[in-house]
C-alpha cells in the first residue's frame, strides 16, 4: 500500500471503504492486460457499491479478454482533504494505482446531483475536467447511465457518452479503443470511429446553435456523426450477464444483500416516471433461471438476505413461482427475501407473509397524487379502493405503520387535488380504526411530499416545474389541513428539486455553471451536508444563466429540445398523445393490456411483440 | 450442540482497516461461503454464536487473533484453516483451528511489535533515548476514559520492552498487559509524547504477535 495512504487511513472515518481487498474483487496482472478501465461512480463507496448496474458492468467488462476493470468512488470530505494535503491522487481500489495511469475512465451518471462529483473525481485524479483540455487519446473519459438521456449539461466534460444498457455497448467501445491504442490513433480519429458504434454520442462532433432569443435552433454536426443516437439495449435478457459472484464489501453498504434483477423496463407508463419510459421495452428473465442465479449469488457471497430489484416487482409474471423457488432453498438456510417495490393494487397478503415472516414493520405506498382525477392524469393506475383494500388486509394482519409518498406540482394539479392528500390520509386512518387487530399499539401514518421534477423523454418533458414559492404554498395548504394526530406530514425542500429540474432538462450552457459550482467547492451534492442552493444560484447569475428558463417554462411542442439528439426508442408522437391524455385525465392501459404504440419494441427488431 | 471451536487468524495488509463490527459480519459470511454455517443461539433474536478475544483497533495488524464459535454441523477442525482462508477477504488468513483449552479471560500478556517512523529525527539516538525512558520506574500518562480525563501509570503494564534503530524508523518489541489492565499500544506513544515530545514519531504501526497467560505460557 502507498506509504502516504497508510498514514492517512487511520485518521479518516470508515477507512475500509478506501482500501479494496474485498472478497470476490477481481485481480489481474496489469502487465499482461491490454486495456485498463476504471469504473467510476460519482458518489461514495456505500452508494456506488449498492448500485446493481455497477455490479453488472464490473463483472461483464472483466469477462472481456485483455481488459481489467477496477472501481473508483468519490471520497467523503475528510478523506478528500487528507488526499489533497498529502498529494495522494484518486486511485482504483483493486490495484491502488492512480486513475491517471488507466486507459479509460467510465463514469456512471444516474443522478443530476452527482454531476459536480464527476469533475471533482477527475480533478482528484489530476485529469483535466474538460474533454477539450485532454488532447491525448488516453485516458479516455466517458459516461453512461440514465442521465445520458439528456447528455448536454455534461457534454463538454466527456469524450463520449453511451446511451442505453452498457453490457454490450461498452465492449464495442473498449475493443475499438484497444485497436486505437495498438495502432496509435489520434483522439480525433478514435472519436470519429466511435461515433459509428450504435448508442455512442460524441459531444465534440455536435455543436448547438442558439437563436437571438436564447432558444436552441439547431445542431451542427461534424465527422459523419449520426443525426440521432439510438439507445442500445440487451435484446436477450434471459441470457444476459448477471453477477453471480458479486464483491462482498468488508464494511456495511446501503443495500448490503444480493439484488436479483428479474426484468428491465416497466409495463405501467406512469407519465411522470423517466425510468418507465427510458428502459422500454419490458424484458423478463424466466423464474427458473432467476432462481438459480439468486441461489448461486447467495452461496457465493454468504449474504443472508436477497432482494428483488426491478421497477415494479409485483408485475413480474412468474412472481409466485420465483418466490417459491427461492424460499424453498432460502428457508432452511435462514436466508430472508425482501420485496422493495410493491404496488398497492396487486399487493397480496399471502405474498407478504411469505417473504417477510420476521418483521411486520411498515408498508410503503406511492400513490403520488391525492385525488383519483390527478392519479388518472399521471397514469398512476391505482385506485383509492385498491389502496384502502390493501391497508385493510395489512391492518387486520397486524401491520401498524403506513408511509404514503406524493408529489406536489404535478401538471394539472389544483388545490382540490392537494387537499385530497389529506383526505386520503384520513381514509387510511379510518381504515385502521375499523380493521386494526390490536388498537392498543396505535398507528403511524406518514405522508411525504416532494416537488415534481419534469424529466426528458417523458410525456411531461414540455411541462413547467411549479416555482418554489408555489410549491411551498401548496405545502402550507396541505399542512393546515392535515389535522389527524396519528398522521405525520414531511415535505422535502424544493431547492434540490429546482436544481434537478434545471440540470435534467438543461443544454450545454449549463456546463460552465456546473464547472463553476465545482470550482467553488461543490461536490457530493446528493448529501445535505454538501448541497448548497445559494452557491448554485450565485453561479447561475455569474454565468448569465436563468434557472427559470429551464425549470419553470412551458416548452412549445415544436421547440427543439436539447435531448432530441437522443432516441430512446419512444416516439415523440406517443409522448405528445400521453400528454393530451393527461390533460383529459384519461388512462392508458399498461403494456400487457394493450400496446400504446410507443415504438420501443422496434429496438428489439421488427418481429418482436411485447409480452 | 457441537463443541466450541477456536481459530487463530491473522489480519494484516488491507484487512487492518476492517472494524471489529464489520469483522464479525465478514466472519459469518465467510463461514457460510466456506460451507461451515455457524450455529445460532436460541430465542427471540437468534444470532450466530461467535466471540472474539480482545477486539483489535482499526489500523493494527495481528497474527494472533482468536475467535470462538460453534458450527451448525460437526466438522473436523483440521480442514477449517484452508477452506476458511479461501473464503476470506484479502489480508485475513486462518492459521489454525482447535478445541479451546482455556477461556479468553486467562489471557494476560500480549507480545507486540511496532514501527515508529521518523521522517527527520536520527533513529539511533531515538532508540537510545526511548530505551532510557522505558527503564524509568513510572510513566504517567493522561488518558481519556468514560469518566473524563485521568492520569495513569502505564509502566506496570509493560513487562518488557526494547527498541532498535532501523532505516528511518525505530522498531520495538514489547510484552504488555492484554487485560486487567488493558494497555493499548498507542499509550506507549502517549508516554513518548509526554516525556520526549521531540521524539514523537511521524507515524506508528503496531502488530500483535502472540498471546500468553499470566505465567508466560503460550495461550491456546
Amino acid at each position: 500500500m502507498d506509504k502516504r495512504l497508510e498514514r492517512i487511513l487511520p485518521r479518516v472515518q470508515k477507512p475500509a471503504r478506501y482500501t479494496g481487498g474485498e472478497y470476490n474483487q477481481i485481480m489481474k496482472d496489469k502487465h499482461s492486460v491490454r486495456l485498463r478501465m476504471a469504473l467510476c461512480f460519482p458518489d461514495i463507496y456505500e452508494i456506488g457499491m449498492s448500485n446493481l448496474g455497477m455490479r453488472i458492468l464490473y463483472g461483464s467488462t472483466n469477462e472481456m479478454d485483455g481488459v481489467w476493470c477496477e472501481r473508483a468512488y468519490a471520497p467523503w470530505g475528510d478523506m478528500e482533504e487528507e488526499m489533497r494535503r498529502a498529494g495522494v491522487p484518486l486511485y482504483a481500489l483493486e490495484s491502488g494505482d492512480p486513475l491517471s495511469e488507466f486507459d479509460v475512465l467510465g463514469f456512471s451518471l444516474g443522478y443530476e446531483m452527482a454531476y459536480t462529483s464527476v469533475l471533482n473525481m477527475l480533478d482528484l485524479a489530476g485529469i483535466p475536467v474538460r474533454s477539450a483540455d485532454r488532447p491525448e487519446l488516453l485516458p479516455l473519459v466517458f459516461a453512461g447511465g440514465t442521465s445520458c438521456c439528456n447528455p448536454e449539461p455534461m457534454a463538454e466534460f466527456f469524450d463520449l457518452m453511451v446511451v442505453g444498457e452498457g453490457e454490450e455497448m461498452n465492449a464495442d467501445v473498449l475493443r475499438l479503443l484497444m485497436r486505437a491504442k495498438d495502432e496509435g490513433w489520434s483522439k480525433q480519429t478514435f472519436l470519429r470511429e466511435a461515433a459509428k458504434i450504435g448508442g455512442v454520442y460524441v459531444p465534440s462532433l455536435y455543436r448547438p446553435v442558439y437563436g437571438e432569443d436564447g432558444m436552441l435552433t439547431g445542431v451542427e454536426r461534424a465527422g459523419g456523426a449520426p443525426e440521432r443516437v439510438t439507445k442500445r439495449i440487451v435484446t436477450d435478457f434471459e441470457h444476459s450477464y448477471f453477477p453471480e459472484n458479486p464483491i462482498v464489501p468488508s464494511t456495511e453498504i446501503v443495500h448490503d444483500r444480493v439484488n436479483l434483477e428479474l426484468f428491465r423496463g416497466c409495463i405501467r407508463g406512469c407519465r411522470f416516471c423517466q425510468a418507465g419510459w427510458a428502459y422500454r421495452p419490458v424484458r423478463y428473465r424466466s423464474a427458473g433461471r432467476s432462481v438459480g442465479m439468486g441461489i448461486r449469488a447467495v452461496e457465493n457471497t454468504g449474504y443472508q438476505e436477497a432482494s428483488l430489484a426491478s421497477l415494479s416487482t409485483s408485475d413480474y409474471p412468474e412472481l409466485p413461482a420465483l418466490c417459491d423457488g427461492l424460499l424453498e432453498w432460502f428457508e432452511p438456510r435462514s436466508v430472508s427475501l425482501s420485496l422493495p417495490s410493491l404496488r398497492a393494487d396487486n399487493f397480496s397478503m399471502e405474498l407478504m407473509d411469505k417473504v417477510q415472516r420476521v418483521r411486520k414493520s411498515g408498508l410503503t405506498f406511492a400513490p403520488e397524487a391525492g385525488s383519483q382525477r390527478l392519479r388518472d392524469a399521471i397514469n398512476k393506475n391505482v385506485t383509492e379502493d385498491a389502496l384502502l383494500n390493501t391497508c385493510r388486509i395489512a391492518f387486520s394482519g397486524g401491520w401498524n405503520t403506513v408511509k404514503l409518498y406524493f408529489m406536489l406540482g404535478l401538471p394539472t394539479e389544483t388545490d382540490e387535488d392537494v387537499l385530497a392528500i389529506a383526505e386520503l390520509a384520513d381514509h387510511v386512518l379510518h381504515c385502521w380504526r375499523t380493521h386494526a387487530r390490536n388498537k392498543n399499539r396505535g398507528v403511524r401514518i406518514t405522508v411525504s411530499t416532494s416537488c415534481f421534477v419534469p424529466k426528458p423523454h417523458t410525456p411531461f418533458q414540455w411541462e413547467p416545474q411549479v416555482t418554489m414559492e408555489e410549491y411551498l404554498r401548496r405545502v402550507k395548504l396541505l399542512r393546515d389541513n392535515m389535522r389527524a394526530k396519528n398522521v405525520t406530514y414531511n415535505w422535502h425542500d424544493p431547492d434540490t428539486s429546482l436544481i434537478e429540474a434545471v440540470l435534467s432538462r438543461g443544454d450545454r450552457r449549463l456546463g460552465p455553471v456546473i464547472e463553476a459550482v465545482w470550482r467553488d467547492g461543490g461536490r457530493l451534492e446528493a448529501w445535505g451536508e454538501y448541497f448548497s442552493f445559494e452557491r448554485w444560484m450565485r453561479m447561475f447569475a455569474r454565468c448569465g444563466v436563468d434557472p427559470a428558463f429551464y425549470a419553470n417554462r412551458t416548452r412549445d411542442p415544436g421547440e427543439r429540445l436539447p435531448w432530441d439528439v437522443i432516441d430512446l426508442g419512444v416516439n415523440k408522437a406517443c409522448l405528445q398523445r400521453e400528454r393530451e391524455a393527461a390533460y383529459a385525465s384519461r388512462l392508458t392501459p399498461d403494456c400487457r393490456a394493450g400496446c400504446a404504440g410507443c415504438g420501443a419494441k422496434l429496438l428489439m427488431g421488427k418481429e418482436f411483440v411485447c409480452e | 450442540m457441537n463443541n466450541k471451536l477456536r481459530i487463530r487468524f491473522e489480519k494484516t495488509g488491507r484487512a487492518v482497516y476492517v472494524s471489529h463490527l464489520d469483522l464479525m459480519r465478514t466472519m459469518q459470511r465467510a463461514f457460510l461461503r466456506a460451507g461451515f454455517p455457524l450455529a445460532y443461539s436460541e430465542g427471540f433474536n437468534p444470532h450466530a454464536i461467535l466471540s472474539m478475544a480482545l477486539p483489535l483497533s482499526v489500523g493494527m495488524e495481528s497474527v494472533c487473533e482468536l475467535m470462538d464459535f460453534r458450527l451448525r454441523d460437526p466438522a473436523d477442525p483440521a480442514v477449517l484453516p484452508e477452506r476458511l482462508t479461501a473464503a476470506m477477504p484479502e489480508g485475513i488468513r486462518v492459521l489454525e483451528a482447535y478445541e479451546p483449552e482455556r477461556k479468553f479471560a486467562q489471557i494476560k500478556w500480549l507480545h507486540i511489535s511496532g514501527r515508529l517512523e521518523y521522517d527527520r529525527a536520527d533513529p539511533a539516538g531515538a532508540a537510545r533515548q526511548l530505551t532510557a525512558l522505558f527503564s524509568q520506574e513510572a510513566l504517567v500518562i493522561v488518558r481519556k476514559t468514560k469518566r473524563g480525563e485521568g492520569e495513569a501509570d502505564i509502566r506496570p503494564a509493560v513487562r518488557e520492552i526494547s527498541f532498535a534503530p532501523g532505516e528511518g524508523q525505530v522498531t520495538l518489541q514489547a510484552l504488555i498487559s492484554a487485560q486487567n489492565p488493558t494497555l493499548n499500544p498507542t499509550h506507549l506513544v502517549s508516554a513518548v509524547e509526554r516525556y520526549l515530545p521531540e521524539l514523537m514519531p511521524d507515524f506508528t504501526v503496531f502488530r500483535r504477535e502472540a498471546l500468553f497467560d499470566e505465567n508466560m505460557q503460550a495461550f491456546r
